[in-house]
């Protein structure tokens, strides 16, 4: 079953063609990952799939239902992890979980049982209290994970979930997304970690000027075009090393 | 717009600000009661009654107005303005099913209710100074609301289009002081030359100063076009700070 379909997706910024004219399905309970270079389009796509931006033309559909016509009955089964660690600065971890958790309308009881079962997923119950400025780079995306979770979401986007954390934090974002993966929830992602492409995801997009160069799996790109994912990646991007070094 | 998912915003606001009260508390309502005592007790020694009113209580009433609608514009200037730029706290609303609708309705109500905390604060202490005549002014209290309404409705409209936050200036120097000064709070209008009160029915403050005036001295069918005005200039504005909003963040 599809969760996302999408045909003649175009979006336009006045002058800026972002995203022209691409097709893709993501299936239920697969991890679909977004691999490009800055500005190639992927953001963009994730943001019109959660519904922040309608698209210029072309049909986006997210759990059948169409992105322009049901936006909030979709983003009520979606989590989202942005780029931005976009808390409230002035809140604490905890409170900053509650807040988030009214907007889907869930009742204090029950969201305050699901913040602490979220940040002992998370590990980090023992800063619930804490002010934001006070965690960590690791702990803050931790926690943006654990935000995206509070509406228990069927499908999880996650725009670069591991920029900027050392080696120890990345792992650990990792084997929280495979245990989400695990238990069925559909993941998105963008990122620019060809390694981490190739832990989590079943199937990769790689997206350059706006179009989608090809949609393969891992495997099955390093097969058909030779060496690591990364080569592949630098390979249909138009930036080999030589190309570079020249 | 669904006026739930609008509550959730201004319910998101509200938890932070009860966080945040004291510093911001007195900033705005602190100023307006050192305004009260400079101009009133200071300059008023020198002045001698307008209209049969000793100088204090005359701009007593005013100071209602004014730190009203100080309260909803910063809110709704740099308080919207960083909320959607630095704290990109728009974005993370915007990805829960909060819309874009939803949100600049929240962004309204709040700085709305902000407009009536403020003024009934001040409503509270010139009574507390024996400042004002009749008990009718409890009755402001919903209608700061509405012009609170009005105020945050434009600042946001400024919010939508300006670049950057320095460009607030220009909001502040162009629009709200001459505003604060030509809109009856401290004199009567009458003096001047007429071009003056003809700019000063155009702003909304002038109205509410009439406002409160009337209704802190008990006199109410001489403001009758005064509240015609309020109401019909908030549903005239309206459209705009969802249009531009939308424009400025979706893109």
């Amino acid at each position: 079953m599809n969760i996302v379909t999408v045909k003649g997706l175009t979006k336009d910024y006045s002058s800026l063609r972002a995203v022209d004219n691409i097709d893709f399905a993501i299936v239920k309970g697969e991890c679909f990952g977004f691999l490009g270079p800055n500005g190639a389009g992927k953001t963009t796509v994730m943001r019109i799939i959660y519904c922040f931006m309608p698209p210029t033309s072309g049909k986006v559909k997210v759990f059948d239902m169409d992105v322009i016509e049901n936006p909030s009955l979709i983003k009520a089964r979606i989590g989202v992890m942005p780029q931005d660690n976009n808390f409230d600065p002035d809140l604490t971890v905890f409170e900053n979980l509650i807040v988030y958790a009214r907007y889907f309308d869930i009742a204090r009881k029950d969201s305050v049982k699901l913040a602490w079962e979220l940040l002992d997923f998370v590990e980090l119950r023992e800063k619930a209290q804490v002010k934001i400025d006070n965690l960590s780079g690791g702990m803050k995306r931790r926690l943006v994970l654990a935000r995206a979770l509070i509406n228990n979401p069927e499908l999880l986007i996650l725009d670069e979930p591991t920029t900027g954390l050392d080696p120890y934090s990345r792992r650990n974002v990792w084997k929280k997304l495979n245990y989400l993966k695990e238990k069925g929830t559909t993941l998105i992602l963008t990122t620019h970690y060809m390694e981490e492409a190739e832990k989590l995801c079943d199937r990769v997009a790689i997206m350059h000027s706006g179009k989608i160069v090809t949609i393969d799996t891992p495997i099955g790109l390093m097969g058909l075009h030779g060496g690591n994912l990364e080569d592949v990646y630098l390979k249909l991007t138009g930036r080999s090393l030589q190309r570079l070094i020249l | 717009m669904k006026l739930k998912r609008a509550f959730r915003v201004w319910q998101r606001h509200l938890t932070v600000y009860t966080k945040l009260y004291k510093s911001s508390i007195a900033l705005n309502f602190v100023e307006p009661i050192l305004y009260l005592a400079a101009l009133g007790l200071g300059l008023g020694a020198f002045v001698k009654d307008i209209n049969g009113v000793p100088y204090i209580n005359f701009i007593a009433p005013g100071i209602i107005a004014s730190s009203s609608m100080f309260a909803a514009i910063y809110e709704c200037t740099y308080g919207t303005y960083v909320r959607m730029t630095y704290q990109k706290t728009f974005d993370a609303i915007l990805a829960t099913p909060v819309n874009i609708n939803d949100l600049v309705a929240g962004e309204l109500m709040w700085g709305a209710t902000k407009s009536l905390l403020y003024g009934t604060i001040i409503i509270f202490v010139i009574s507390l100074f024996g400042l004002v005549s009749s008990p009718l002014i409890i009755l402001i209290i919903p209608l700061l609301f509405v012009t609170g309404l009005i105020f945050a409705e434009i600042s946001v409209i400024f919010t939508a289009i300006v670049p950057g936050i320095d460009s607030f200036n220009y909001f502040y120097t162009i629009f709200m002081t001459p505003m604060f000064l030509f809109s009856g709070i401290f004199f009567p209008l009458d003096n001047l030359p007429p071009i003056v009160s003809k700019i000063a029915f155009f702003t909304p403050l002038y109205h509410l100063v009439n406002i409160c005036r009337a209704f802190s001295s008990g006199q109410l069918s001489i403001i009758r076009w005064d509240i015609i005005w309020v109401f019909a200039v908030v549903f005239l504005l309206a459209p705009y700070p969802f249009r531009l909003m939308r424009k400025r963040i979706i893109k």
